[in-house]
């Protein structure tokens, strides 16, 4: 499929430049709607791969490029169930987005992220798998996941980890902070920071540069120098999976979601 | 180095254009979640905003509960 418009997402291929953008409101937030478009996405990239040299990942909604994984639904859903079935539910989750960003963290094609607004979480790792980050300057990077008891679940550790210092790691990971993108520019996070609304026109422009080179040959670079971390993401499913079921984590969650206030919670 | 007035003007200046808030109906020690109407996604540009500003980093865990414009002043300044 060239073109495609699902409940969360939709794609387009032009000028040998594919465009994927989310649109799910508010935030973009990954739940099982946006993982199922996904992995939709993801069996037609052998199809699009054939045809385009550039991916370009880009949010349709305001607030940001994706405020991560959606909380509200892990929570209710977890709620459902026992402990024992909640372990194997979120862990057929996490198998399956794994499957889906390690899909596309390999493609052949020049990957760019083109964000703005909130990066949080599993918005971040999702940015994370594209193979640059072009940023407006009034974005944000975040992983909060340690301030409710659990690890980024969708291989973000491993991703950042290859592509920037352990210690900007440990910054993101143990405090929770969130950096803007002149920040995230000078540690080697992103590549380009653009003006205000512009990160998509830079992002285009630097898609339509790359389809000026050889694609076999760009692709071998690519997997030359961007091997998939295979061992730590798996580690990382093991890890998140084993916190999950805490019950600080459950109250953790509990409070994030039924938090009304102006201030999320946080802590 | 500024001062914590012109820190505290600057940062007053910067919110009602981003805003569009009368600049005189802004004061010190207002509450800026309450005065503006914003959510915490607006405070989160408006901190983005002070950074570039300012040109300094403002980790979420010193403006954590701070929701005065001269408290802000303050953790700005100290990073100054």
């Amino acid at each position: 499929m060239d073109e495609y418009k699902g409940k969360t997402l939709s794609w387009r291929l032009s000028d040998g430049i594919v465009e994927l953008a989310l649109d799910r409101p508010p935030a973009n937030e990954i739940g099982l709607a946006m993982l199922e478009d996904l992995e939709r996405f993801v069996s037609s990239l052998p199809t699009l791969e054939s045809k385009a040299s550039a991916l370009i990942l880009y949010s349709e909604q305001k607030a940001g490029f994706s405020a991560g994984a959606d909380l509200r639904e892990l929570y209710e859903q977890a709620q459902k169930m026992d402990p024992s079935s909640a372990a194997k539910g979120i862990r057929e989750f996490l198998e399956r987005i794994h499957a889906v960003l390690n899909r596309m963290d390999t493609s052949p094609l020049t990957t760019i992220a083109a964000v703005h607004g909130v990066c949080f979480g599993g918005g971040f790792e999702l940015a994370l798998v594209c193979d640059l980050i072009v940023a407006d300057k009034m974005a944000r990077f975040c992983f909060p996941e340690l301030r409710l008891g659990l690890i980024p679940g969708f291989g973000g550790i491993p991703r950042l980890k290859r592509d920037i210092g352990n210690a900007v790691v440990r910054d993101l990971l143990l405090t929770g902070r969130s950096v803007n993108a002149t920040k995230a520019l000078s540690v080697g996070l992103v590549s380009q920071v653009a003006a205000e609304g512009e990160a998509l026109r830079v992002a285009r422009s630097t898609a339509a540069q790359t389809t000026k080179f050889d694609r076999a040959t760009a692709a071998t670079a690519k997997r030359f120098i961007k091997p998939l971390p295979a061992e730590e993401l798996r580690r990382e499913i093991d890890i998140f999976c084993d916190l999950f079921t805490r019950p600080a984590v459950m109250e953790g969650l509990r409070k994030f979601v039924e938090n009304a206030g102006p201030h999320p919670y946080l802590p | 180095m500024k001062t914590i007035e012109q820190t505290t003007d600057e940062i007053l200046n910067l919110a009602a254009t981003h805003f569009k808030f009368p600049r005189a109906e802004l004061q010190p020690g207002d509450d800026f979640y309450k005065k503006l109407g914003i959510d915490s996604l607006q405070a989160l540009e408006l901190l983005t905003r002070l950074e570039n500003h300012f040109g300094v980093e403002l980790p979420d865990y010193e403006v954590q509960g701070v929701s005065d414009f001269h408290t802000l002043a303050m953790r700005i300044q100290a990073r100054l």
